[in-house]
């Protein structure tokens, strides 16, 4: 039997400003029915989600409950060692079969009725079936096999899982592209992560607002003053941007000249007993122990942003790794969750570093708490903007990889990306 | 001994939270003893032994640093905060130290007056017994829910 996909109607009409991506129409901000639309073409549309690391569900058995979209999703590890993904509702009636963040089960059993489902998601128990003395029962055509948990695509890489509910996404490492592939690499290749703590940040704001911040390199240095403020502005940084060719992924990555750095530490050292005589309200940290950090990688890259579209984000500002995920919770708010990340392998002194260094990021975070407000304001700021438009346009019109990070070009790109998944 | 220590930590929280609350943040460093650990986690990072935290302080010069990053750098929404705290449960005490649990709630009340239930939870607290009073070791501010509402910017 051919089966023919029937694409659910769009809710919402949006017309795109002839300008293209440097104009985004702040309805997408605002719209139920774009975001309701979202859901269909993005969220369950043919995108990897992500949705936990492989190093959560380690043994047989263990389950961690997550969302893709709204959509409650549970991920697991069956007894064949493999990674499962599927809907947390049940095939009867609707409810969710698994009510904890993470354990280790053998199956999952509905509390409302006893349906039971392996850890691949299939339906391998009716409770009265057959019913009781043979009266009542489930209809005599009943099959346990067409009721199993609706079922999602499963991809890892370097120990992060994705999952996607179409058939039609191309496999992940083509739906990421090779350069964004070779970014997570460089960060979890072969590495065991542990994970260090977890925090959600609730975000006021449609969670398009949080993206756009996570892929702006034109911000950093203007919303975030802690490294000017206590004068740790690096001016001799190097870096630049990685847009892949949808437009949806990106990285945004800068360097220290570690050579160089010392001797502008050594100059800064020297500049800072002359600058203690003519000023003494200059900031200065008085414990620098919070940037202490060693260059695990080895190409003194200090800091790596990547983001896979539609919501996933790794982290690496120095030793402080983390991966972020992104998860709509209507037009107005976004669950941030964070996951902080060491290794297996770390050393207690670099342990302590990563630990240090987390304060830069996350809900209080020194260069990361401003990201928390600021889709806030843009969210209240639209308030009755009508057919009001954002304008995009440093760097250019066009959504690609560029050396200079003061550029919109990522943003421009996840627009690129947007607009091809919605239609719009 | 117990009842005096009891009064002492309780005295200490007192003016702890008013410094918070209604006093200079500058003075809040001055709580905790030069060699001091401060972090902020969740109930369920501190169940599961998980050592990240919100906000890690290993030293009290960390705390003015912290201090100075949200009065001279951060950038947020003006907001203050009205600490509840319930009666101190002295774990362990002697002459030299004492350990004891509180409870909180926080309410943050925001530049347009809305004010809403921001955080609860628990200090874990170490104590370092002085002739002048007591002055945290440790604190570690253990917040009940692992959601935090778009920024924490004052410390709890």
């Amino acid at each position: 039997m051919n089966i023919i996909p029937i694409m659910p109607a769009r809710r919402a009409s949006i017309t795109w400003p002839s300008e293209g991506l440097t104009r985004v129409p702040y309805a997408l901000f605002q719209d139920e029915g774009v975001y309701a639309d979202e859901q269909d073409a993005i969220f369950r549309g043919p995108n990897w989600s992500y949705l936990c690391l492989e190093a959560e569900v380690p043994n047989q058995g263990d389950f961690r409950s997550t969302f893709v979209g709204d959509a409650p999703v549970v991920v697991t590890r069956d007894t064949d060692g493999e990674i499962y993904a599927f809907e947390n509702r049940c095939a009867h009636r609707g409810a969710m079969v698994c009510l904890e963040d993470q354990g280790n089960a053998r199956d999952f059993s509905c509390v409302y009725h006893a349906w039971t489902y392996s850890l691949q998601g299939d339906l391998v128990g009716v409770a009265f079936k057959d019913g009781i003395d043979g009266k009542g029962g489930m209809k005599p055509d009943f099959c346990t096999g067409d009721h199993g948990l609706r079922k999602l695509r499963v991809a890892t890489l370097h120990g992060l899982v994705f999952g996607s509910f179409s058939d039609d996404v191309p496999p992940l490492d083509e739906y990421l592209g090779e350069e964004i592939v070779e970014r997570i690499a460089r960060v979890l290749e072969n590495r065991k992560p542990v994970v260090l703590g977890r925090f959600t940040q609730m975000l006021p704001n449609n969670w398009k607002l949080y993206f756009e911040n996570v892929k702006d390199s034109y911000h950093a240095s203007i919303l975030h003053l802690f490294f000017t403020t206590f004068q740790l502005n690096r001016l001799s940084q190097r870096g630049g941007i990685i847009v892949d060719p949808s437009g949806g992924h990106h990285v945004s990555y800068s360097a220290v000249d570690h050579a160089a750095e010392a001797a502008e530490q050594r100059k800064a050292t020297s500049d800072y007993a002359d600058q203690k005589i003519r000023s003494e309200s200059e900031h200065r940290l008085e414990d620098t122990s919070v940037l202490a950090g060693v260059d695990e990688f080895g190409d003194g890259v200090t800091l790596q942003i990547l983001s896979v579209f539609p919501g996933f984000v790794l982290q690496q500002i120095q030793n402080a790794i983390a991966v972020r995920q992104i998860l709509p919770r209507g037009t107005q708010q976004t669950e941030l969750n964070w996951t902080y990340l060491g290794f297996e392998d770390d050393t207690p002194e670099l342990r302590e570093m990563r630990l240090r260094q987390s304060n830069l990021v996350g809900p209080a975070g020194y260069v990361s708490m401003e990201d928390g407000c600021v889709g806030g304001f843009v969210q209240r700021g639209i308030e009755g903007a009508g057919d009001g438009r954002s304008v995009i346009e440093m760097g250019g019109d066009s959504a690609e990889s560029s050396a200079s990070r003061v550029t919109e070009a990522s943003i421009r790109g996840f627009w690129k990306a947007y607009r091809n998944a919605m239609g719009y | 001994m117990a009842q005096d220590i009891y009064q002492l930590i309780a005295r200490a929280q007192a003016d702890y939270v008013r410094c918070i609350d209604d006093g200079d943040l500058a003075q809040w460093p001055d709580f905790f003893t030069d060699a001091c650990v401060y972090r902020v986690t969740t109930a369920d990072n501190y169940k599961r032994g998980l050592t990240g935290s919100m906000i890690y302080a290993a030293s009290r010069g960390m705390l003015i640093d912290r201090i100075a990053s949200l009065r001279g750098a951060n950038i947020y929404e003006r907001h203050s905060y009205r600490h509840l705290l319930g009666q101190p449960s002295v774990i362990s005490a002697n002459e030299r130290e004492a350990r004891s649990e509180t409870s909180f709630m926080v309410a943050r009340i925001m530049r347009d007056g809305s004010t809403s239930l921001f955080a609860t939870g628990r200090y874990c607290d170490v104590y370092a017994v002085e002739e002048s009073g007591v002055r945290l070791r440790e604190r570690i501010v253990v917040c009940d829910s692992s959601c935090i509402d778009t920024l924490l910017a004052l410390p709890l």
